[in-house]
């Protein structure tokens, strides 16, 4: 081996989509960055909240929209309507919005059996009337076999913002508590053992559920809120880095605070995956000044979603390009960054 | 969980740092072999825990990080047929080949399935029987028993539309050429405990007399590894040069020995360069001929490829231990994981990738 061949390929530039490109790591902010919102850009655009908030007549109003193309359609804990009913509502209630109505864009694949779209539209509706939401326009295609994936569901919904009201990336501040709702990565790692049928005994079920509910006790309660986000695809790491790189701030959470269910946690030991980057669709982050902490934890833990409410970490610092850092079980800290693009299984 | 909370515990962590600062005198080397090991120093901070005095070198047992580039454009090549299923574990998607890597191609329409257990390549071979399915089968020992057992049950069914493309290699020969290499820096080893779950450590023996170093066999917690480290330089300040077994919950001095049997019934030992290291002799594994019918080399006829791998990145010298990943002027600028100019950029193993994601902003 004295005469060593150093030797690698010439970098890669991809000139199609690649899968990566939709999960929610480096390569989907870097076609979001590049590609979609300079084309776009505006000012409401430009706030990078889950919801634009727009003023219509002195009425503060939030609008948002997601797509849903979950496969399995059915998963333990819920379904693709259930999740495109939830995803919307929470994306709304991420901006202090009390939603109010959604519509509903099914693109349906030729071939699909009538009794799961039936199934899948009572879910929605069932959904949509626990949250107390009306959905009052929809639309509906039907695409050749093979071009789609059974169903497809498009969501976008509004909601209202209380005059006094005033939740967004830029008023995050320095010593401020980062409060997390729930367990993680429960929805991703549901979705992704039925998918793949890997037969483990295991009893996880999707977390998806509609949050909106206990961000209007939050607020009723008179909670000072100054930024909460729903952590969605990327989970828990990829969606605190986003936040941070909005609010130019430096975060610092704490490995041992995090609560991941044990049947989860062995799930990812087997996969090879980090569950801080594995999506949910019930768990959020609140921002909240210090003196709050104990106030909002005692509001969130009352309610159903929020029994596993704790404090994961803080606003260290102002950074220049936003930064999130891990305070490891070993007392070392390091820095968490996007991933490419979706985790995929480690060989050994 | 039962021997995972344990071996991540702080306090005994904390414990062991104190007891290598206490019995370290002078700088060492110690090379860790396996990938794994390294996630897990970089991923827990654990070489920031240790002396100065104690450099930690990042070894070459990433298995996507070695595959040469001659394997990934056979296997490109493959994938790429109408009539073919490629399926292989996750990691190797990103790996880039001369031109494309397998996600690209994928994205192109190329069927290609991750599989979490190879054994599910041969499930989707019996439910396309009329498509050609391969599978691509890379690692060290630990993973080559299941691509050996796929290859045998193939043959024992007959299988007509399943192959395989086989890349495994061996650790105990790169440890060897590290050390006859001129510029070696290595002092003492942590050996890669899961590929000793299998092959034991009886390999290890002659290798530890004749270069006079010791070498201990470690796991992949924090704990492990600390204990391993603490039982390493506790051999070196003492002038041992000992096989010792940390993993002694998994590993045997023996190993495996129906696995290691399946393994010399399938495959022969052969000559295999690796990426970023050149050719090393007796490190690779290939199907034995009697296997031909089910070689995806011969069955799809792209053993003639060959590929000169172009002078461009310095993953060999990181992979010897002779620069760190942050001493590459590439690194986190032209190379990085979106777009690596190495494999060792790519997996969440290899110690460029593993010193992005974590060092990143230390080194920028």
């Amino acid at each position: 081996m004295s005469d060593l061949e150093l030797n690698c390929p010439l970098p890669l530039q991809y000139e199609q989509i690649v899968m990566a490109h939709g999960g929610g790591g480096r390569l989907m902010q870097q076609l979001l960055e590049g590609i979609i919102q300079p084309v776009f850009s505006n000012p409401i655009l430009n706030q990078k909240h889950d919801s634009a908030v727009v003023n219509i007549n002195g009425s503060k109003i939030a609008f948002t929209t997601d797509s849903y193309v979950v496969k399995p359609l059915f998963f333990p804990g819920g379904d693709i309507g259930k999740l495109a009913v939830c995803g919307t509502l929470n994306d709304l209630a991420m901006s202090g919005a009390k939603p109010l109505y959604l519509t509903c864009s099914l693109i349906i694949e030729e071939g699909f059996a009538i009794t799961d779209l039936k199934r899948i539209v009572e879910s929605m509706q069932q959904t949509a009337a626990q949250a107390g939401v009306l959905i009052v326009t929809g639309d509906t295609k039907v695409v050749d076999n093979g071009k789609g994936d059974g169903v497809f569901i498009n969501t976008a919904g509004i909601g209202i913002i209380a005059d006094n009201i005033d939740i967004n990336p830029g008023n995050i501040r320095v010593g401020d508590s980062i409060i997390l709702n729930s367990d993680l990565a429960r929805h991703g790692i549901a979705v992704m053992l039925e998918r793949e049928c890997l037969n483990f005994e295991h009893s996880i079920e999707s977390d998806c559920a509609d949050l909106s509910g206990l961000v209007q006790e939050l607020l009723q309660a008179g909670v000072e809120i100054h930024c909460m986000r729903d952590l969605t695809r990327g989970g828990l790491a990829s969606g605190l880095i986003e936040l941070a790189g909005t609010a130019r701030q430096h975060f610092e959470i704490t490995e041992i605070s995090l609560p991941v269910n044990q049947d989860v946690n062995s799930a990812c030991e087997i996969l090879g995956f980090d569950p801080i980057y594995i999506a949910n669709e019930g768990a959020f982050v609140i921002f909240v000044p210090e003196h709050e902490t104990e106030h909002c934890l005692s509001i969130l833990r009352q309610h159903p979603l929020g029994q596993q409410a704790c404090r994961i970490g803080h606003v260290k610092s102002i950074h220049a390009r936003g930064m999130l850092t891990l305070q490891t079980a070993m007392g070392v800290s390091r820095v968490l960054d996007l991933l490419s693009g979706e985790q995929l299984p480690r060989i050994c | 969980m039962k021997y995972l909370a344990e071996y991540r515990d702080p306090a005994t962590a904390k414990k062991l740092v104190s007891a290598i600062a206490s019995i370290t005198t002078q700088p060492w080397n110690i090379m860790e072999v396996c990938g794994g090991q390294t996630h897990s120093i970089i991923k827990y901070g654990i070489d920031q825990l240790l002396p100065e005095a104690i450099n930690l070198i990042h070894g070459p047992g990433c298995p996507v990080c070695v595959t040469p580039l001659e394997y990934i454009d056979k296997a490109l090549a493959i994938a790429q047929l109408p009539e073919v299923i490629f399926c292989s574990f996750g990691d190797m998607l990103r790996v880039p080949g001369s031109h494309h890597d397998l996600l690209g191609i994928k994205a192109q329409g190329a069927d290609i399935r991750i599989v979490y257990s190879p054994m599910e390549s041969l499930s989707i071979a019996q439910q396309h029987p009329d498509k050609q399915v391969v599978f691509f089968g890379v690692g060290f020992e630990t993973t080559a028993p299941a691509t050996a057992l796929l290859a045998y049950q193939a043959k024992q069914f007959a299988l007509k539309n399943f192959s395989l493309l086989v890349c495994h290699v061996r650790v105990p020969p790169v440890m060897e050429a590290l050390l006859n290499s001129p510029n070696n820096q290595v002092q003492g080893f942590l050996g890669a405990g899961h590929v000793c779950s299998i092959m034991g450590y009886h390999e290890y023996l002659p290798l530890a007399a004749h270069f006079k170093l010791p070498i201990v066999i470690t796991g992949f917690e924090p704990v492990d590894i600390l204990q391993g480290i603490y039982l390493c330089i506790k051999q070196l300040e003492e002038g041992r040069f000992e096989v010792e077994n940390e993993y002694r919950r998994v590993v045997k001095e023996q190993g495996n020995l129906p696995a290691q049997q399946l393994m010399q019934t399938v495959f022969d030992i052969v000559d295999r360069p690796w990426r970023g290291l050149g050719n090393i002799a007796a490190s690779g594994l290939a199907l034995t001929a009697e296997y031909n019918d089910w070689n995806a080399e011969q069955r799809f006829s792209v053993a003639n490829i060959t590929t000169q791998e172009p002078a461009e990145c310095r993953s060999g010298e990181v992979l010897q231990g002779i620069i760190k990943p942050a001493q590459c002027p590439e690194f986190g600028t032209r190379c990085t994981p979106e777009h690596p100019l190495g494999a060792t950029m790519v997996s969440s193993e290899g110690a460029c990738a593993a010193y992005f994601r974590y060092r990143r902003y230390q080194h920028v």
